[in-house]
């Protein structure tokens, strides 16, 4: 008996409006502190941009801009000890998480200040003390990555120490990564495993030049995927950072409660090409001029603005504070110095042995534990 | 006659081969409307249309296990790998598929693919994007490995990569995709599989590379006081031996530079067939000058990880002083 195919959606659906608006109700102190997180995250990229220009970054450079309030969203919904691993487009997480610039920057600058001692660039950042857990190069292999440090975690809760899972794992993917089969086994294992991560799908619509709908069965509505792996889905507006916030927390919370994986989609837009050297020539100017203005900075400023009385001259000494420190992390980037050649042999094995040095934390960790008690 | 690039010339081959045999098909992740990363197959789109040059989604272990499925049904398909670095997913399908389909098959099935990958370092590009990896496929039984260091041979090797009946992978040296043009025939022309080339003929030394590094190889020619034969290998595997044992029983001194890590790099293998053929002609220790047995290095160390002039010409004096 053959049975008719089940009907799938053919039109996108629309992010449902969340129950509460539960981030306005956080206050004005925290929506300012993630204003200050995107106006952060935007200075640091518009810079990145100048410096790849200059050549002081080498190799490729992808990034941020547009996505903000994705970044600043998702781990404003969770705890600062809930792990989150995402791909190569990784300073926003990075920052969003607290990584503080400088080390971001002379990371790509490849000086031995940076978050891993300039060794890894712009793709491979890490900060785990921030349970930051990479910034990884091969697009989807991070997804499995996730389901493992959430099920770290669970282990460590109800093994280890005989309570309940409490803690959930972000992990983020491009929309191109939909296609990588790392991606559906990391779902399937997660979900049979009872896992508490959330892959958070960052879809901006393109993959390199491939468009989502060129490159990704279903498309037109991804959470589709989610069904047959039995996990709970949702679809979030990605250009205001409240939206997010109010569509992940509830995701999170759920996720935690339950220890049950869950996959979000979050409609954004990259405002800039997909690395540096990027004609984008796969869009058009007005499809590009149709979300630049739905800049997620400008979102939130206003309204701040109107609900919470944010003046010009306040706004305007936000992002003089955000440019100066962008502006201390390039000099700081440039004066540090570039790694030794012993360091071409130092962090292969923990251990010295052979010709290998042995390794050490990055001077990042200490130079934090003597500026933080 | 056109004075081509690396890529143009491979390019060329393509744009040839396609209009040559309806068989080849070429499949990768923005290969087609964008003509690639490096823009390799630029154009090829427009003239053969989304039927031959063929938009993936981006999944390598699916490009490439399609791509085997292509073959074994008769289609001559030249996939690309973007970077060297996202072969991983795909390893499986090339190593436990591509490879073994004539031996698990016993001789019902060919696997008739030509995986193309950008390769090496030089590009200031992060590890994944700068790795060398052609001894681990190279240490495959039923895989072919190429890697050509100039225009002409990437034309003419290319050209017999599409139309071998065994899996080829062709390495592109990415750091001298554009960095020198050379003469290359419009004309049909093949360079065999398997045959090394001698760029320089010489008498006191012989030195073996292949890639990019052979154009820092020839600069140390250049500057040596001693003569020396310079072969680009060119095909990594089956090694042209022959060439090879020829030139070190005249010259007995022997410097292999590759920027591959050097243990189990192919280094190793040409030294160890060169003492097997040539042992009492050697006059002093073989000496490899390669990269280091480390995860590539970003950026401001990508220079001293990879062998340049000076770490050639020492290795070069020691052997001549020996
Ligand atoms: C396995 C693998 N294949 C190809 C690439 C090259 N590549 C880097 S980013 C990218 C597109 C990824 O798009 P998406 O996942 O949507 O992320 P976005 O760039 O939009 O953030 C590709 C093809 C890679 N890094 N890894
Ligand atoms: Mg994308």
């Amino acid at each position: 008996m053959t049975r008719p195919m089940r009907t799938m959606p053919t039109a996108p659906p629309k992010p449902r409006p969340a129950d509460e608006n539960l981030a306005a109700a956080l206050g004005p102190e925290v929506l300012r502190s993630w204003l200050r997180d995107m106006l952060l995250i935007r200075e640091f990229e518009v810079r990145t941009m100048q410096a790849y220009q200059n050549r002081q970054i080498g190799g490729f450079c992808h990034v941020y801009i547009g996505q903000e309030a994705v970044a600043v969203g998702c781990t404003a919904a969770v705890n600062r000890n809930d792990p989150i691993v995402t791909a190569y487009r990784d300073h926003g997480h990075a920052l969003a998480r607290g990584l503080e610039p400088r080390f971001a920057m002379a990371e790509m600058f490849g000086r031995i200040g940076g978050c891993a001692k300039g060794k890894g660039g712009s793709m491979h950042f890490f900060d785990v003390p921030n349970h930051m857990y990479g910034g990884h190069g091969i697009v989807g292999a991070q997804t499995p990555l996730g389901t493992g440090l959430a099920f770290a975690t669970k282990y460590e809760d109800e093994v280890i120490n005989g309570g309940s899972s409490s803690r959930v794992t972000l992990c983020f993917l491009g929309d191109g990564a939909l296609n990588q089969g790392a991606f559906h086994e990391a779902l399937n294992l997660a979900s049979v495993l009872d896992i508490p991560v959330i892959f958070v799908v960052e879809n901006n619509g393109y993959s390199m030049g491939t468009s989502i709908t060129r490159g990704t069965s279903m498309g037109h509505d991804i959470t589709t995927k989610a069904i047959g792996y039995g996990m709970e889905s949702a679809v979030i507006e990605g250009m205001d950072v409240m939206d997010v916030y109010n569509g992940m927390k509830p995701m999170v919370d759920a996720c935690r409660a339950a220890s049950r994986p869950a996959f979000v989609e979050i409609r954004t837009y990259r405002f800039k090409g997909h690395s540096m050297s990027d004609p984008r020539k796969y869009r058009t100017k007005d499809e590009e001029a149709k979300f630049e203005a739905e800049d997620p900075i400008d979102k939130l400023a206003d309204y701040m603005m109107s609900e919470h009385g944010l003046s010009e001259d306040e706004y305007k000494s936000l992002t003089k504070s955000v440019r100066t420190e962008v502006r201390e992390a390039v000099k700081w980037a440039e004066q540090s110095p570039p790694p030794d050649l012993d360091e071409l042999y130092t962090d292969v094995y923990v251990e010295r042995w052979g010709p290998y040095l042995g390794t050490s934390p990055p001077p990042m960790m200490q130079e934090r534990s003597e500026r933080r008690p | 006659m056109a004075n081509l690039t690396l890529v143009q010339a491979i390019n060329l081959a393509l744009t040839q081969e396609m209009e040559d045999d309806e068989r080849v098909i070429l499949l990768g992740e923005d290969v087609g409307k964008n003509g690639g990363v490096f823009r390799a197959t630029e154009g090829l789109h427009k003239r053969f249309g989304p039927g031959r040059v063929v938009d993936t989604p981006l999944a390598e272990s699916g490009i490439i296990g399609t791509a085997i499925g292509l073959a074994m049904g008769g289609l001559r398909p030249v996939p690309e790998i973007q970077f060297e670095g996202f072969l991983g997913p795909a390893y499986d399908q090339i190593c436990t598929h591509a490879a073994r389909f004539r031996t698990r098959t016993r001789g019902a099935l060919t696997v008739p693919l030509t995986i193309r990958v950008p390769v090496g370092g030089g590009i200031h590009a992060p590890e994944l994007h700068s790795d060398s990896p052609e001894s681990i496929y190279a240490h495959t039984p039923g895989l072919k490995v190429v890697m050509p260091a100039s225009p002409y041979d990437a034309k003419g090797l290319l050209v017999s990569a599409i139309r071998d009946p065994d899996p080829v992978i062709f390495f592109e040296p990415k750091r001298i995709y554009r960095a020198f043009r050379e003469e290359v025939p419009e004309d049909e022309y093949t360079v065999p599989i398997g045959s090394a080339r001698v760029v320089a003929e010489g008498s006191d030394i012989t030195m073996i590379s292949w890639g990019a590094s052979v154009i820092q190889c020839m600069n140390a020619v250049e500057a040596a006081s001693a003569s020396i034969e310079l072969i680009d290998l060119r095909t990594i595997y089956p090694i042209d031996t022959p060439t090879i044992v020829e030139s070190v029983k005249k010259t007995g001194r022997v410097v292999i530079v590759h920027e591959a890590p050097r243990t189990c790099g192919l280094g190793a293998e040409l030294a160890t067939q060169i003492m097997e053929h040539c042992f009492l002609h050697l006059e002093a220790p073989i000496q490899r000058v390669t990269g280091f047995d480390t995860v590539m290095p970003y950026y401001k160390l990508e220079l001293e990880y990879l062998p340049d002039a000076q770490r050639i010409g020492e290795a070069v004096e020691q052997v001549a002083a020996y």
